[in-house]
């Protein structure tokens, strides 16, 4: 079990290029899809906890799902497995640039990656917004509370975590009287 | 030189527990700290230790603080480094996984969490909004064929992520390998 848990968070620290949300759709794919360790809707309430939380989302997912499988060493061995690859590759980076100081290869393969990033990303938003909005009838208060927050997010220029209070905080109050 | 260690660890934790966000946030907090405050880089390389970050896979805020660990303590700089980054994340999550499937159970509380998805849909879709606008903005036909290729290949064929990473880093090595030497050309003759 612990050396599951280690390869699949090697593999989502190994690929998760660009940061922050370039984890998620690896984490749906290798914990919810293919391991089954987390359902749809616990990897939904995931990204909310850690969008609340400090700290990347691949450490609050590795500890979150390292936890639930097995305890407190699967936190650390699941935490460990998804900065390893980051040590690695890193140190080779930092050699490689002190020594030619020139990244011109790894950007032009960064540029390459931003648009899979960017595709894979909108991938998880779409299972999650299918399962917020499709899930048993269609949700169509839970889609007004969706655009209740883009609107704030865009328009009013919400930070994430006051975004996420707000809908919360209304959407509560409106599932209590449907 | 205990000191250096022990300043070294109480930066990263310090800086880990009050970024919410992500890993962009960070970065401007790490220059702050490390450049302005503590002296230990110069903004120049603190611009190409971000770049490096931000280029190898896995959490930006982790490779910086890698990066800036090593710089000052060698091997178990970075590794004290490390440790002061993940371990607010690490405490504040064990202890909520903890409480979890009470919590969970809880009406209004999973109301709440009823309600903050939408939220997440909101936050994933406003942040691949402003990322597409950006690759638009660069009008680089290789660019723009990419993400129609990428979206299709996620979102009608369901082909799995680290295939889709890979051929993507694959195309993005051999046209940077085929501009090359024309970079090469363009700066001889600039210098000429």
């Amino acid at each position: 079990m612990l050396v599951r848990l280690f390869i699949s968070f090697f593999k989502i620290g190994a690929f998760s290029f660009g940061g922050g949300m370039a984890a998620i759709p690896l984490v749906q794919e290798q914990i919810v899809t293919k391991l089954q360790w987390l359902t749809m809707t616990q990897f939904s309430d995931l990204i909310t906890l850690a969008e609340m939380t400090p700290g990347p989302i691949a450490v609050n997912s590795a500890t979150f799902v390292g936890t639930k499988v097995a305890g407190l060493p699967g936190a650390l061995i699941a935490t460990i497995g998804c900065v390893t690859p980051s040590i690695m590759i890193v140190g080779i980076l930092s050699f490689l640039y002190y020594r030619y100081k020139n990244l011109s290869v790894i950007q032009g393969v960064l540029s390459a990656l931003r648009p899979a990033v960017v595709a894979l990303i909108l991938g998880a938003g779409i299972s999650i917004f299918k399962l917020m909005a499709f899930d048993d009838g269609i949700n169509y208060f839970g889609i007004a509370i969706a655009i209740l927050g883009l609107v704030l997010l865009r328009k009013f220029r919400f930070s994430p975590i006051l975004t996420m209070l707000t809908c919360g905080l209304a959407g509560m109050v409106g599932y209590m009287f449907i | 030189m205990k000191n250096k260690y022990l300043t070294l660890f109480s930066s990263t934790f310090y800086l880990s527990s009050f970024t919410f966000g992500g890993g962009y946030v960070i970065i401007p907090l790490m220059k702050a700290k490390f450049v302005e405050e503590l002296g230990w880089i110069e903004d120049n390389e603190m611009l190409d230790l971000i770049a490096i970050a931000q280029s190898a896979p896995g959490a930006v805020a982790i490779n910086a603080a890698i990066l800036i660990g090593f710089k000052i303590g060698k091997l178990p700089g970075a590794l004290l480094a490390i440790l002061g980054t993940v371990l607010p994340p690490i405490m504040i999550i064990s202890i909520i996984s903890l409480f979890y499937d009470q919590f969970r159970s809880n009406y209004h509380i999973s109301l709440f969490l009823k309600a903050m998805q939408s939220g997440v849909v909101a936050i994933i879709f406003h942040t691949v909004f402003d990322l597409s606008l950006k690759l638009l903005k660069t009008r680089s036909p290789l660019i723009i064929t990419l993400l129609a290729v990428c979206l299709v290949l996620k979102l009608f064929l369901g082909l799995p992520v680290t295939m889709i990473i890979l051929g993507c880093a694959l195309v993005g090595m051999l046209s940077s390998l085929v501009n090359l030497p024309k970079f090469k050309k363009e700066a001889g003759n600039n210098a000429g």
